[in-house]
């Protein structure tokens, strides 16, 4: 394979190059003229959606363009992670926590001019469930007992057990309101009911939205928005200083944004993301499964220098499973500093003479793995840990480390919010283990109460951290850049999405 | 002359049946499940296996097998695994792009390599030549994705006269498509132009020095009409074969190049579709990619024919032979 190597370097010289330019083109006189009226948006993003239905995938890259924009749910998250209605105007919820009534909206259009009415609502959940559904999230909606229609506006949904999380889980892309008539062909024609709908997609480049005159809620104040799917770190950050591209929700090289921060033409946001990054150790492997030697890797992992070296500075140490914007989140940082010696000294009481112990590291393709797994080796070789770096493809991850825990450590980011509950899964690829810790989870499924679920939150990070289930290294940052006069644009992302529908032009 | 055509158009059959095999069997062994590649970490397993049977994939290798090379000798080509419409579909848009950004750096190398080669060969040791050869070692050092980021900084970043990258569309109009296809043939055409051209002069140099180019001086024609009329046709058969060789160099170059381009074509498409494991995508696309070169080649040959017709006459004899 000489192809990754050659793309591989010319995107370090490429980046070089781009970073010398930027400061030749800041000295020069700044250039006005941008081609686009000022309705239009053209934002990039790195990955091209294989499809636009969100229910029927789970590449991030769908949401990125549909979510909030083409298609709406019975509610929605907003900009700071909160729950807001959407097309359920309102709900109310039995004592017990079992059966959900929401009152839908009344005025609401899909994109084909057909009303939508509780019966789609109906046809849209039970979609989910049927028993070919291709919903990658089919197990987020599997407390629901039973879905009916009281009449054209009511719609009353009946779960097997509570469920605290369930208005959330509505929220997400995969449980967004389709139609029965263009549900089949949402693919590659999207009909959904937001306020943008679907112009046209040219396949390996970008897809059209433009606004629907007829959408239930505030009028957008963009009139058309093209998502331009630009892979390559080089060519994204070209087109944004050429003017091609507004906005780059977030850049895929960190290392360009000082360059951006400089040129008063553009905003840069750093923000927040979902995606704990972490060094995943499979606990089915000995001595791994020995919280001694976990904890000593977690002592021998210096997370600053990783956040430096591997991201440009941009991330947060983390100490458990947890996002630190998180009202629940506890700092657990410090429970295994940095410590070269008491790593050795947790080595030895395992048994492990320096040298003694060899371990893989599987790196998938994003920068921060690829990248952070270089220094994370170096780390733990400094406890005498050797470590064999194994680069692999998403789809080698997916089947050898994901499925066939065929691994003995790997680094990846967990992009899904709240996603703690993925420690107490069955035979989950680390393998981890415990009674307890599934036992909080279990009571958080069952509680309602913000109060006692964020009490539940922070017993279940503790735990995690007391037993080094894995390396815990940082929250991924997001790194937005885009014209200075755009505004409305979120700065964090509480959700893989695009949410355009407050962007407007200032000045 | 028949024999000759019917015999490489049965190697042409030969070398695609294997070169679906070949795919086949590298896309069966390679790591890496679709459906969870599409429905991601929290599928569960009856969703997946829902995936799996309307891909078809439940389906034993053979049939598929057979399925596969069926649905391509009747035209029916099957539907991509990601994008879900036909690949056939998928094809039609992405050639658009590819075909002519092919046809342009082809163009453009062969347009600037043959007079130069010439005009260095005619103007040998002189300065001409110096230059037109040194441009050359500098044209075959440096990799064409290099050059297209150079292109790009300078006519894209700087001077803002051409698109960045990506592209509009025919429907946008012929000059916003071609300007877009500017740069990408230009960085696909110069390392070529460079091959070629030094190919030109050391051809047409070896020519200079036939027996019958002194024959044709003569009888008082002069270098410059004994060159034209006699040396450029017999110079020309290394020339076609190397610019056989390039072609298939193109269509690597264009998957390079369409990803620094940002260009939605065919190379783009069949970097993605690996990266996805669009498995009915790759293969339909390489065995489409091997054809083309065996075409290519096959014009080769048949060119040879026509410049030399000692080859054509050679062939012939051995038929009645």
């Amino acid at each position: 394979m000489i192809l990754p190597f050659v793309r591989h370097r010319a995107r370090h010289l490429s980046i070089a190059v781009v970073v010398l330019a930027t400061l030749a083109a800041a000295s020069l006189p700044s250039q006005s003229g941008r081609a686009a009226p000022p309705d239009a948006l053209v934002m990039g993003m790195v990955l091209e959606p294989p499809h636009l239905d969100p229910t029927a995938g789970a590449a991030g890259a769908i949401d990125e363009v549909v979510y909030a924009n083409v298609f709406e749910g019975l509610t929605r998250i907003g900009p700071d992670g909160s729950v807001e209605p959407a097309l359920a105007r309102s709900w109310e919820v039995s004592d017990d926590g079992l059966v959900y009534r929401f009152t839908l909206r009344r005025d609401v259009m899909f994109h084909d001019g057909t009303a939508f009415t509780a019966d789609d609502a109906v046809f849209s959940l039970q979609r989910i469930a049927d028993e070919d559904s291709v919903n990658a999230q089919k197990g987020l909606y599997a407390a629901i007992d039973s879905v009916a229609a009281l009449d054209g506006y009511t719609l009353v949904v009946e779960l097997k057990h509570p469920d605290g999380r369930f208005l959330f889980n509505l929220g997400w892309g995969d449980a967004v309101m389709v139609a029965p008539e263009t549900a089949d062909d949402n693919k590659t024609n999207p009909i959904g009911t937001g306020p943008f709908r679907f112009v046209r997609w040219i396949q390996g480049d970008r897809v059209e939205l433009e606004a629907y005159p007829d959408y239930w809620g505030p009028k957008p104040a963009l009139a058309r928005a093209t998502f331009r799917f630009i892979p390559d770190p080089a060519a994204s950050m070209a087109a944004l200083m050429a003017g091609d591209v507004d906005a780059y929700p977030n850049v895929p090289a960190p290392e360009a944004l000082d360059s951006f921060k400089a040129d008063d033409r553009f905003t840069v946001e750093i923000g927040t993301t979902e995606g704990e990054t972490i060094l995943s150790l499979n606990h089915r492997r000995a001595p791994l499964d020995d919280v001694r030697v976990r904890r000593a890797i977690s002592h021998a992992l210096d997370r600053r220098a990783i956040v430096d070296g591997a991201m440009f500075g941009y991330g947060t140490p983390i100490g458990s499973h947890f996002a630190p914007h998180h009202p629940a989140y506890v700092d657990l940082t410090g429970m295994y500093p940095h410590d070269p010696e008491a790593a050795k000294a947790l080595l030895a009481e395992a048994g492990i003479a320096p040298g003694d112990l060899s371990l893989t590291l599987h790196l998938p393709p994003p920068s921060y793995a690829r990248r952070g797994g270089e220094i994370v080796a170096a780390q733990l070789a400094e406890v005498g840990i050797k470590v064999e770096i194994i680069p692999v493809e998403w789809a080698q991850w997916l089947e050898q480390v994901f499925r066939g825990h065929d691994f003995d450590m790997t680094i990846v980011s967990h992009t899904e919010p709240l996603d703690i509950d993925i420690y107490a899964r069955d035979d989950y690829y680390f393998g981890y283990d415990n009674p307890a810790f599934d036992a909080v989870i279990d009571r958080l499924q069952g509680t309602a109460d913000p109060e006692a679920r964020a009490d539940l939150y922070r017993e279940a990070q503790t735990i995690l951290a007391e037993d080094a289930v894995n390396g815990f290294l940082f929250q991924l940052a997001k790194h937005g850049v885009w014209d200075a006069r755009l505004r409305g644009l979120w700065e964090n992302s509480p959700i893989q999405a695009n949410d355009i529908t407050g962007v407007s032009w200032g000045e | 002359m028949v024999w000759f055509l019917a015999k490489r158009m049965v190697a042409l059959a030969l070398t695609l049946v294997a070169a679906s095999l070949l795919v086949f069997a590298v896309l069966e062994v390679l790591p890496g499940d679709p459906a969870l590649l599409i429905l991601g970490v929290n599928a569960r397993e009856d969703t997946l296996a829902a995936l799996r049977e309307s891909m078809g994939l439940d389906q034993p290798a053979y049939w598929r097998y057979l399925t596969w090379i069926g649905g391509l000798l009747s035209g029916h080509l099957a539907d991509s695994l990601t994008y879900d419409v036909p690949v056939s579909e998928l094809l039609a848009p992405r050639i658009a792009v590819s075909l002519p950004l092919a046809l342009m750096a082809l163009t453009l190398a062969v347009g600037l390599a043959l007079p130069l080669g010439v005009l260095a060969a005619a103007r040998r040791g002189r300065a001409t030549d110096v230059a037109v050869m040194g441009a050359s070692q500098l044209g075959v050092a440096v990799p064409n994705f290099w050059l297209g980021i150079l292109l790009i900084l300078l006519f894209a970043v700087t001077l803002r006269w051409l698109p960045s990258g990506g592209f509009p569309g025919w429907d946008a109009g012929v000059g916003p498509a071609l300007a877009a296809l500017v740069m990408p043939a230009v960085a696909l055409a110069l390392p070529q132009a460079a091959i070629l051209a030094r190919v030109t002069r050391s051809a047409v140099l070896e020519v200079l020095g036939e027996d019958y180019m002194r024959t044709a001086r003569a009888k008082g024609l002069s270098r410059g009409e004994a060159l034209w009329r006699h040396g450029l046709r017999n110079a020309m058969i290394p020339v076609v074969t190397i610019m056989g060789l390039q072609f298939s160099f193109l269509l690597a170059g264009t998957i390079i190049i369409e990803n620094v381009f940002n260009l939605p074509g065919i190379g783009r498409l069949i970097f993605q579709a690996i990266g996805q494991r669009d498995i009915v995508v790759v293969r339909d696309l390489v065995v489409l990619l091997a054809a083309t070169v065996g075409v290519v080649n096959f014009l080769v040959d048949l060119s040879y024919a026509i410049l030399d017709p000692r080859l054509r006459h050679g062939a012939a004899r051995r038929v009645h032979g």
